[in-house]
């Protein structure tokens, strides 16, 4: 089975099943998000230090490497100023 | 000269670095490590916006001057192992709801008075400056200078620098003091002796107990402080913003719990929110009442916060001085004694003014301000902390 994102208006394929930051990874995002003006993404991968969190319909603060990835989700970068 | 300085908090790391710089032989000893308590445990407050004018006020305001200065430097010229201090020079928003407004007005215009910038700011620059308030704020004042650092790293990169130019750290601690015919002639510690020709005392919350090794006294206490930490966000907040109630938490003298909103974004895109003081000496229990208290305040100055995350939750003890000054000279007792403690929350931002002043007492450096009002040898710092 496979499903299809949206990240940030760019149509991204992944697997059933497969986690929204293993879909951006697997898609050759490896950061999309800024701190400090540092890049940040996945750092643990397992839902501690909340560096790969994204916005996912509408709903901010997501971690992507906790959240199974639906088919139409609509993810979204989150710009620090 | 050999120096000891017990402590290696931000007070303690830039007093051996003003000492190291004033040529001085500079021992830092501390019992955790460097910023391993209270500079740790705080938001790395640069404040001229909480000073009523007076003794402290005029310190902070050549504090922010000073910090400004040495954040400059540091960061300019890292050496090895030496972070960035994150200085940020983010100005401060005090904000009233009805029925203080009146009290802020009065308030910024005494602070004016002594060469403070607040800035009354109409509805809509308050909302320019600050769109994500609450729309029930009756007064917003801005004061451009109030700064803020990493107090960790801050700490650190001060103390990387003394380092660099020679001081020494132990990880130890400071179980005894050698006193002999009412001068100082070291410490001991559970590794030996350490000579010295003075020793300055940056102990913070503990800076009573380091006085007592030596048969003195000096009564600076704990008091408590928690802070909230939101998950990383899109940045909502974008200066240091408080109600304007915290500046009489800030000043007030009773044990029981106070709380008073201050929320900030920090550079990783968590915001910090805050605060808390109550005295219950080093205790880490009942801290629910004052996380709850401040949670609730916060979503009243920031509605938006009700549906944030929080990430952790952190608290710490700062140190107290009953008359509200820092300590900050020669012992009343025992001769080569200083002390450098009870700064409560202004410990990061009084720090530099704080070194120099201590260059001043023990080396006769020049002092950057008068030195009088913050004398250890005060009477309201002599009885036995309670």
């Amino acid at each position: 089975m496979s499903i299809r994102i949206d990240f940030d208006g760019q149509p991204l394929d992944g697997r059933d099943g497969q986690s929204i930051g293993g879909i951006l990874l697997a898609n050759g995002h490896r950061t999309w998000r800024t701190a400090g003006g540092a890049e940040r993404g996945i750092f643990c991968g397992i839902g501690i230090c909340q560096d790969c969190v994204v916005t996912v319909n509408g709903v901010e603060g997501v971690r992507a490497c906790q959240r199974t990835a639906c088919d139409g989700d609509r993810v979204e970068r989150e710009v620090r100023a | 000269m050999r120096i000891i300085v017990i402590g290696a908090g931000a007070v303690g790391a830039a007093c051996a670095l003003a000492l190291t710089e004033a040529g001085a032989e500079v021992v830092v000893v501390d019992r955790v490590g460097v910023a391993g308590e209270t500079s740790s445990r705080c938001e790395g407050n640069i404040l001229v916006s909480d000073k009523e004018p007076g003794a402290e006020a005029l310190m902070a305001i050549e504090a922010n001057r000073a910090w400004r200065a040495l954040a400059e430097r540091l960061d300019g010229d890292r050496v090895p192992g030496q972070p960035a201090t994150e200085f940020e020079a983010k100005g401060g928003i005090v904000v009233a709801f009805d029925g203080g407004a009146d009290a802020l007005q009065r308030f910024a215009a005494t602070q004016r008075g002594i060469g403070i910038r607040a800035d009354v700011l109409d509805e809509q620059a308050l909302r320019a400056a600050e769109p994500h308030l609450a729309s029930d704020i009756a007064l917003g004042v801005h004061y451009p200078d109030d700064a803020q650092v990493q107090p960790s790293l801050a700490t650190q990169a001060m103390l990387a620098r003394a380092r660099h130019l020679g001081a020494q750290l132990r990880i130890t601690e400071v179980t005894g003091a050698v006193v002999e015919a009412d001068r100082v002639r070291g410490v001991l510690t559970p590794t030996g002796r350490i000579d010295a020709d003075a020793v300055v005392n940056c102990a913070g919350p503990w800076a009573g107990d380091a006085a007592a090794l030596f048969g003195s006294t000096l009564d600076i206490r704990p008091r408590r402080g928690t802070i909230l930490v939101t998950a990383p966000m899109p940045q909502r907040v974008f200066h240091k913003v408080y109600d304007a109630d915290y500046v009489g938490a800030v000043g007030s003298g009773d044990a029981a719990l106070q709380t008073s909103t201050v929320v900030e974004s920090t550079p990783g895109g968590t915001v910090l929110i805050g605060s808390s003081r109550e005295r219950v000496g080093f205790s880490d229990e009942g801290l629910l009442e004052p996380l709850a208290e401040i949670a609730d305040k916060a979503t009243r100055l920031f509605p938006f916060l009700r549906d944030t995350m929080l990430l952790r939750t952190y608290f710490g003890f700062r140190p107290y001085a009953p008359d509200h000054l820092p300590a900050i000279g020669p012992d009343a007792r025992i001769a080569g004694l200083f002390h450098a403690a009870g700064h409560e929350g202004a410990g990061i931002g009084l720090a530099p003014t704080t070194g120099a002043l201590i260059a001043h007492a023990v080396l006769g450096a020049q002092p950057p301000l008068d030195p009088t009002p913050f004398l250890p040898a005060r009477a309201t710092l002599q009885g036995v902390a309670a």
